[in-house]
């Protein structure tokens, strides 16, 4: 069980790496399809409890939106703009891999702070939602792709779920799926805003929205 | 047990490293559909340039002279250092890994030296090209040497790949897998491999390692060839140490699946050859650099 616990972990540290470091926004999508499966599965394998409706309903709604929901509306919304495949990173991707680096480091950091007060959840996940909390901002300011928001919002919404699964015991049902459902309508939102904004800049540059349009 | 083990794993290693040359270009020739030249074919390339004179330019010092001297004898010098999978190196004392990537550092150093020294532009191109990879790599190579010691308690190499069973391999699976990951990009990029460098061109725009050694003729080339093939001894026997988790105590089964580790191993750097074209060069740090964070990221999951 360990052993699974922490393949999740590692190989979720890696789908924050491999955002960080690809240059295609086609790529980056399915790493966080991929992503998004990965940490889907946390609520199965977390409780004590075995398989109960919850859990699979959790992990279910989880895996539908986040491994093939959210993936499919954001290839739409790429195939869309076709004029720009590219993340245009405002720090160079190697650079972005060192803040990863120091990022992680911050987030093993925080969580040996945040242990005491959090026995029950696993340390390693717990460490990962942290690490994926701060990587999704990371990846929000440092890209001007308007998608690459979209996906920086994502990685960061899995690391919420992540925290949440593995610290509140008692949440009740309804309100965790209440999140997920947030975050769809969320995602469907932007996915507006960003249609409508590569219309009105031809571009999914958001440094151009600063420009004035009548 | 003793602390050492005996001279003769670095005699089989500066007798069976050629070998592997010829497997990996075996291995490319039957992929590509061609016969190819025979697995000895490497011997008797060094036997060749052994047997010529050697040429200098009028400009060279004796640091040209220098070069493939040093870089010959610093890998001879590693090998006593490293370990075959679970047969012990004639030499273990702790910070050993410290000693052995010092040891790869200081053999480069030399080549650099002897490249500059021949006051081609072109041969400073490369020297600038290796030293730039060269400085990403040796974080990456300390970076996943110093994993396994983290998992395994000890900071000499000997009991480091003793350490590592099948399980071990059990209890810290992840962390071994990133660190296997980052050992075999290092091995590509030490040995100037493909998809980082590709040994078997000429063209100016591409060379990096072979850009250096241009000016090397007779003995000094075959001590380069000899060299290189050391080179992917070593880089490849702590890959191979690390995947082969097979620690049985008996020296001659450790070893035969240390050997058969190796043929592979030679066997998949002749598919990746085969398989993958050459980054760009701006892209190779990129690659290196991503090979290192698997790293970093296996000591700082091991850190927990």
């Amino acid at each position: 069980m360990y052993a699974l616990i922490e393949t999740i972990h590692a190989a979720g540290l890696l789908t924050c790496f491999a955002l960080l470091s690809t240059s295609r926004i086609g790529a980056c999508i399915r790493w966080l399809s991929f992503q998004g499966i990965l940490f889907g599965m946390v609520p199965l394998i977390i409780p004590d409890d075995g398989l109960t409706t919850r859990t699979l309903l959790m992990a279910g709604g989880s895996l539908v939106l986040k491994g093939i929901a959210f993936p499919w509306i954001l290839l739409k919304l790429r195939a869309r703009a076709n004029y720009n495949r590219e993340v245009q990173p405002f720090v160079s991707f190697v650079m972005s891999i060192l803040c990863g680096i120091l990022i992680l480091s911050l987030s093993v950091w925080l969580t040996l702070q945040m242990k005491p007060a959090l026995i029950h959840a696993p340390f390693v996940l717990l460490n990962s939602s942290i690490f994926l909390i701060f990587v999704g901002l990371f990846l929000m300011i440092s890209r001007r792709n308007a998608l690459m928001q979209v996906i920086g919002y994502l990685v960061l919404e899995n690391g919420i779920f992540v925290f949440g699964v593995i610290t509140v015991v008692g949440t009740p049902l309804l309100v965790e799926l209440g999140v997920l459902l947030d975050a769809f309508v969320g995602v469907f939102v932007m996915g507006i805003a960003i249609y409508h904004i590569t219309r009105e800049f031809g571009s999914m540059d958001v440094d151009r929205l600063t420009e004035l349009r009548g | 047990m003793p602390a050492s083990g005996s001279l003769a794993l670095p005699v089989c290693a500066l007798i069976l490293a050629p070998m592997l040359l010829g497997i990996v270009n075996r291995t490319k020739a039957v992929i590509a559909g061609r016969r190819g030249p025979p697995l000895l074919q490497p011997y008797w390339d060094i036997a060749k340039s052994l047997r010529r004179g050697a040429v200098y330019g009028e400009v060279t010092t004796w640091l040209f002279r220098l070069g493939p001297v040093v870089g010959l004898a610093t890998l001879a010098a590693a090998l006593l250092v490293t370990p075959f999978g679970g047969v012990r190196a004639p030499v273990s004392f702790s910070g050993d890994p410290i000693v052995l990537v010092g040891l790869l550092a200081l053999g480069r150093f030399a080549t650099v030296l002897a490249a500059l020294d021949t006051g081609s532009s072109f041969e400073g191109m490369g020297a600038s090209r290796e030293v730039h990879f060269a400085a990403l790599a040796e974080p990456a190579l300390l970076l996943a040497l110093a994993t396994l010691a983290r998992v395994t308690g000890s900071f000499a190499l000997t009991p480091v790949y003793q350490a590592i069973t099948i399980g071990a391999w059990a209890d810290a699976l992840p962390t071994f897998a990133l660190v296997a990951m980052t050992l075999l990009v290092i091995t590509l990029v030490e040995n100037t491999r493909i998809p980082v460098d590709d040994p078997a061109t000429h063209l100016e725009l591409t060379m990096i390692h072979e850009v250096m050694v241009l000016d090397h003729s007779g003995p000094d080339l075959g001590l380069i060839q000899y060299a290189a093939a050391l080179k992917v001894w070593i880089v490849g026997a702590l890959l191979v140490g690390l995947v082969t988790p097979i620690r049985s105590g008996s020296v001659w089964l450790d070893g035969a699946a240390m050997l058969v580790g190796m043929v592979l191993l030679a066997g998949v750097i002749g598919m990746i050859e085969s398989a993958m074209a050459r980054y760009r060069l701006a892209q190779v740090p990129q690659f290196i650099v991503a090979a290192a964070t698997l790293s970093a990221v296996a000591f700082i999951i091991r850190l927990i």
